[in-house]
């Protein structure tokens, strides 16, 4: 059974790590909008898997976050990313499985999966 | 909502919606009485007597955005329609107390889902907010608080992913052992 000291030694690691952590302005953020609309669509798995993804890859420079409702509703689950310096990109009718390739493409290597955007499927 | 567990957050979010400082959710089963409630309280800004009367009705939300208010009616059908009761009370400046109850054996009752990830979710998100999760079961019961982690964590947040990710494995831990699970 998981305990707090484990929760200790994780601290620790992560702290060793912030050393070499970029500052605020290299920090993308990634936010799930998780209203009623958001929920009942799968916002949660969609929030699951992004938390997931990024601990697995050890990204050090990304915060993913939860909102209310955006006013979309019809394309929730919505992700929105804010990369600084970038325009926002809005994710609609999201997955957990279509989360993999949003943090590989774009959290990673900066572009944008254009066909899992509201330009594309919003036609 | 294909889950209780889905619902409970989204109550909780009109808690932080409402200013809270303290959510309290309670997951209760009593298999004697075959019964399953379900309690989240918080003391945020509370609701006048004529908003409590109005907020169950789906057509009644204080977003001037839209008409529709779906989350409290949503919870209330799910409960209602397992021979189960739901209530709701709230002061204004005191908070707000959602009570949930349903037959737990009911076929029609949903599952209760991932609660982990969701009280997980929660805390995450919300680190500003208490939030004290009991799990309980004829008698036996656990809770998990936000301040067990973090007193440990210090200024490290909560939202750190990896921070998250072992957040989620403690609470399923620590308050799922029981055999079986609904």
């Amino acid at each position: 059974m998981k305990s707090l000291a484990e929760l200790q030694a994780l601290r620790d690691q992560m702290k060793a790590n912030m050393g070499v952590r970029h500052d605020d302005t290299d920090n993308i953020r990634v936010v799930v909008g998780m209203a009623t609309c958001g929920i009942a669509a799968g916002a949660r798995p969609v929030l699951q898997a992004f938390t997931e993804e990024v601990s697995k890859r050890n990204l050090q420079n990304v915060t993913v976050a939860q909102t209310g409702c955006i006013g979309i509703c019809q394309y929730e689950p919505v992700v929105e990313v804010y990369v600084p310096g970038k325009e926002k990109v809005t994710y609609v009718k999201m997955t957990a499985d279509k989360v993999a390739k949003v943090v590989s493409d774009h959290l990673v290597n900066g572009n944008p999966v254009g066909e899992y955007t509201i330009g594309s499927m919003a036609k | 909502m294909q889950e209780l567990s889905l619902n409970i957050l989204d109550i909780a979010q009109n808690s932080v919606k409402a200013g809270a400082a303290n959510i309290e959710i309670t997951v209760a089963e009593d298999t004697a009485a075959d019964r399953l409630t379900i309690t989240i309280a918080d003391d945020g800004c509370g609701m006048d007597e004529e908003t409590v009367r109005r907020v169950t009705d789906p057509f009644y939300t204080t977003r001037t955005t839209r008409k529709v208010g779906l989350g409290v009616p949503f919870f209330k059908m799910a409960a209602e329609m397992t021979g189960g009761s739901f209530d709701i009370r709230s002061r204004v400046g005191e908070g707000t107390t959602v009570t949930a109850v349903f037959g737990l054996s009911h076929i029609d009752r949903m599952p209760l889902g991932d609660l982990a990830g969701t009280i997980c979710l929660l805390m995450s998100c919300n680190q500003h907010i208490e939030v004290a999760y009991t799990r309980a079961r004829d008698g036996e019961s656990a809770t998990v608080r936000t301040s067990d982690f973090t007193a440990v964590l210090g200024d490290l947040p909560l939202s750190t992913p990896q921070v998250m990710e072992f957040i989620e494995g403690y609470i399923r831990e620590n308050t799922e052992n029981w055999n079986g699970g609904t």
